[in-house]
């Protein structure tokens, strides 16, 4: 890396706000992909005007330049794949505004998700989109992945809760989009931001509406001894438009992993169980919980508990949130996929799951948001064995392929960073890729916010990147 | 389409065969738009029909104007050039719904009301309850960005479409999104279609997620002596636990409208009288739920329009929503209907300064004695249309100093003002677009990503894009 750029950045931001060396560079070489890419330079800016002088001298020396939240994201989206400064937005981390009455909060990108919510329980509000991730992942890394979690189901996912953006674009330009009104005039910039995984803008500021707490919860665990049985239930409970907030299913391989380790009370020995919260007025809540209760009994559910207490219903949802710390403990690297695919296939789709595990030899374990038809299939596997990562490789290609087939695609909500770029022209024409790369270019002509992610570079296309992996989680004992 | 007439008409006629193809004036009246009129009008039968005749379209330099049903072609600026009508109605077929999903993929030229009814078999809907529902279609809707009574609970389109095909100012057949209800995978392209006006691309598919029809519903309506009281009770159900599909605060001058002949004939169900006055605020309210729930939701309500000092509350039981609910729907035809030089501003606003924007609305058209009416939704949106008696030079004066007024006061409330329908004449008066945007840039980079010819719908869009 260029002397003189880390001499300038110092300047700009002091000398402790910047790491060169390689040690310190280590952490971010990860982030919760499988995919590794060292940056030369890690920098945390404190104020827009900080982002603004950085993507100055990005430019400056031609430099690659990566946005980063906390590193939770899992398709390699704030890895710096062509080297370059990663931007970390932690010291970015302060609520800026909240506005109760009208239910608007306006943040810095590096406000962790759950601190907002935590912020305006007070007043009976949350920050509806809520990754499993929430109590580390950042609002800057939601907006730049469009981030999901399991109450996305009713609530919507990151873009329905934006309104407006302040950005800095790589030209080093300051620009405001959107609004806290709703509504405003012109193209929609901000739904176009949104998602764009750090490759069109950093976002510097950002105004979400937030979402009013139910006034009732009821949080219901349906066993099953099938897994057929679940996935036909969720099939069911979708077509008779019963909209639960969230509705997870968890198979019984990873019931037992999470088991081991939360204790969250899930039955040991049953084949699936989902995991469902109505909320909403009392009255509501009391009947949807009857109606899905129903449904489940109707498709064999061996049992359906009620948590009874917020207590239980945390406990439930703590084994949930940390499904794939639980995956951790079991094997040295795991790869979890995000296929989705309509509601009414998840049947068929969880058999050809299973199927395929088979075929490459791999048991694939199933936690996901079931009622949004988002696929998590996780595949342990041995990275230190190169014969391995590329039969896990071949096994998700495989689910990805057969997601494809069923009228779905390649991503819910982790996003495709570098991890699926070269899958995206299993979806997209090479006009498709080409429009998406002409949008890419408006905005970013010179390439150098974060490089080699979402859209293929053309040559790239259909080739498969075997890369060295790290070592995830600590291996069981 | 001046040079190359023939060799454009012999081209447009093979691509969409020739009873697709009309260049006869007297038709081409149905397609002025603020008085220009195409030089010929297309009606394809496809996308891979749309793509062919914007390719040719980008090769000969014409300007193409999408449309619908032509009900709202009165929003925007006149086009800059108007060569080619693109009409888009004989794409009306419904591509594939998947009830047990609740998605649904259907053309764009297919009306609200055949979508409806499709729908409405398998107990579902979708929550685009807008202006010129009987006629009005998909894709217009989208394109428009008009929006609906019910966005209060469903959102707007932008949150229930996820994904379409279109077609771009090059000709190039493209999709963004995709089918299933939840995905992020590649940029967001189909969000910038909404509300373009057709400016980017034609949309030619649209991926929808829909909803079940609510199995029951009650709808309220509460009068005041003052907005304040109104408003008031707007926040009080706002921070309530009740989720309303519906939440308005209505002017007294809407009483006038609603109860029209106008507002018969566009509306055909019944508005009993009585329900709102021309003397007096109202706030309404409307809710979807089992029994159990719209009673609970009723008693908290009137306990509230106590609280508020209600001079009055009538609760519309299932067979007389219809009626409300329409009006409400129709304001926009309505009022169009009930002068002939109706102003509409739209305005969007924190729910908090709705007070404030309403005193203004109202401050500004009276002092230039103008009848006018305002419906505001709960979540901060403001249609408020002036009324002059005559499209009279004078009437003209009147307008544009009370609209210039309000759109100064939304500037300082930071919200936006736009006007999208007024006399074609009095556009050049007007702020159509309101003030001028910062982010203008950026939607000149995006608008040369698409069109780079400039041939889509020139000139009609926020900053003459």
């Amino acid at each position: 890396m260029d002397p003189r750029l880390l001499r300038e950045l110092k300047k700009l931001l002091s000398a402790e706000a910047v790491l060169h060396e390689k040690e310190d560079l280590l952490l971010y070489e990860y982030d919760g992909s499988i995919d590794v890419a060292r940056p030369n330079c890690v920098v945390f800016p404190r104020t827009t005007e900080d982002v603004v002088g950085i993507m100055q001298l990005a430019n400056r020396f031609e430099t690659p330049i990566v946005g980063r939240g906390a590193g939770t994201g899992l398709s390699g989206g704030a890895l710096a794949r062509h080297g370059g400064i990663i931007i970390g937005f932690s010291r970015m981390n302060r609520i800026l505004a909240v506005d109760l009455e009208n239910q608007r909060a306006t943040v810095q990108p590096g406000v962790v998700n759950s601190d907002l919510s935590a912020a305006v329980a007070h007043a009976g509000l949350h920050f509806a989109p809520d990754p499993s991730s929430q109590k580390a992942c950042t609002i800057g890394g939601n907006v730049a992945e469009n981030s999901g979690g399991p109450h996305t189901l009713a609530y919507g996912v990151t873009t329905n809760h934006v309104l407006g953006l302040e950005i800095v674009l790589p030209s080093g330009e300051l620009i405001h989009i959107g609004s806290a009104a709703a509504d405003t005039p012109g193209y929609d910039l901000t739904g176009l931001f949104v998602g764009s995984e750090g490759t069109i803008g950093l976002v510097t500021t950002i105004t979400v509406k937030l979402t009013r707490l139910p006034e009732a919860v009821k949080t219901l665990l349906a066993i099953f001894d099938s897994v057929d049985d679940a996935t036909e239930t969720v099939a069911d409970i979708t077509a008779r438009g019963i909209t639960p907030a969230a509705c997870e299913m968890l198979d019984g391989w990873t019931l037992r992993a999470i088991e081991a380790y939360v204790h969250a009370g899930f039955p040991l020995d049953s084949a699936a169980v989902l995991l469902i919260d109505v909320d909403g007025l009392r009255e509501a809540v009391e009947s949807q919980a009857e109606n899905v209760a129903d449904v489940c009994r109707l498709h064999h559910a061996r049992e359906v508990r009620v948590a009874r207490d917020s207590v239980e219903r945390d406990l439930l949802w703590k084994g949930r949130k940390n499904a794939f710390g639980a995956v951790g403990r079991l094997s040295p690297t795991y790869y979890v996929q995000d296929g989705v695919i309509p509601r009414t296939k998840l049947p068929v789709t969880l058999r050809r799951i299973n199927e395929i595990g088979k075929k490459y030899g791999f048991e694939i374990g199933n936690i996901f948001h079931a009622g949004d038809g988002n696929l998590h299939p996780i595949i342990l596997f041995d990275a230190r064995d190169e014969k391995q990562l590329e039969r896990a490789i071949a096994t998700s290609d495989e689910i990805i392929q057969f997601c494809i087939q069923m009228g779905g695609s390649i991503t819910g909500e982790h996003g495709i960073g570098m991890e699926k770029d070269r899958l995206m022209p299993l979806l997209f024409s090479p006009p498709e890729l080409d429009l998406m790369r002409r949008v890419r270019d408006a905005f970013n002509p010179n390439g150098l916010l974060n490089p080699g992610k979402v859209i293929p570079s053309a040559k790239s296309c259909g080739e498969i990147h075997v890369r060295p992996l790290p070592v995830a989680g600590v291996p069981s004992a | 389409m001046t040079t190359g007439t023939k060799l454009a008409t012999a081209r447009l006629a093979e691509i969409v065969g020739g009873s697709n193809f009309f260049a006869d004036p007297a038709r081409l009246a149905d397609y002025e738009i603020d008085g220009v009129r195409p030089s010929a009008a297309v009606r394809p039968g496809s996308s891979e029909e749309v793509a062919e005749v914007l390719k040719f379209a980008a090769a000969e330099k014409l300007a193409v104007i999408p449309s619908g049903a032509r009900t709202k072609l009165g929003i925007g600026l006149p086009p800059r050039s108007y060569d080619l009508a693109l009409d888009l109605t004989r794409l009306d077929r419904v591509i594939s719904y998947d009830p047990g999903d609740l998605t649904l993929s259907v053309e764009a030229g297919i009306s609200l009301r055949k979508l409806a009814g499709v729908l409405s078999e398998r107990g579902q809907f979708l929550p685009l309850a807008v202006p010129f529902f009987g006629r009005a279609t998909i894709g217009g809707t989208v394109a428009s960005g008009v929006d609906s009574p019910l966005r209060q609970f469903y959102g707007t389109a932008r949150d229930y479409i996820l994904g379409m095909e279109f077609i771009t100012g090059e000709g190039t057949l493209a999709k963004s999104g995709g089918r299933v209800v939840k995905n992020v995978t590649g940029y967001d392209i189909h969000k910038l279609m909404i509300g373009a006006l057709g400016t980017l691309g034609v949309m030619t598919k649209v991926n929808f997620r829909t909803f079940p029809l609510p199995v029951g519903s009650r709808a309220f309506v509460a009068t005041f002596e003052t907005a304040e009281r109104a408003l008031e009770m707007r926040a009080r159900v706002a921070h309530s636990p009740l989720t309303p599909i519906t939440t308005e605060v209505l002017s007294p001058g809407v009483a006038d409208l609603f109860y029209s002949d106008a507002a018969a004939r566009i509306e055909v169900d019944a508005f009993a009288p009585g329900i709102i006055t021309n003397r007096t605020w109202a706030f309404s309210a409307g809710f979807a739920g089992t029994e159990k729930v719209l009673d609970r939701c009723e008693a908290e309500l009137r306990t509230i329009a106590e609280q508020c000092a209600a001079a009055g509350l009538t609760a519309l039981s299932a067979d007389r929503i219809p009626g409300a609910f329409g009006r409400k729907r129709e304001f926009i035809p309505i009022a169009l209907d009930s002068s002939p030089a109706t102003t509409i501003l739209k305005i969007s606003m924190l729910p908090s300064r709705l007070k404030e924007v309403l005193a203004e609305i109202g401050a500004a058209a009276e002092s230039d004695s103008l009848p006018w009416a305002a419906i505001a939704r709960g979540i901060g949106i403001v249609y408020a249309a002036l009324l002059p008696e005559s499209k009279t030079d004078s009437s003209r004066a009147r307008v544009v100093r009370a609209v210039d007024r309000i759109q100064a006061a939304c500037a300082r409330f930071e919200g936006h003002a736009t006007i999208p329908w007024c006399p074609t004449e009095w556009k050049s008066h007007l702020q159509t677009w309101g003030a001028e945007r910062s982010d203008l840039p950026q939607m000149r980079k995006l608008k040369t990503v698409f069109d780079p010819h400039g041939i889509l719908s020139p000139g009609r869009f926020v900053g003459g894009l």
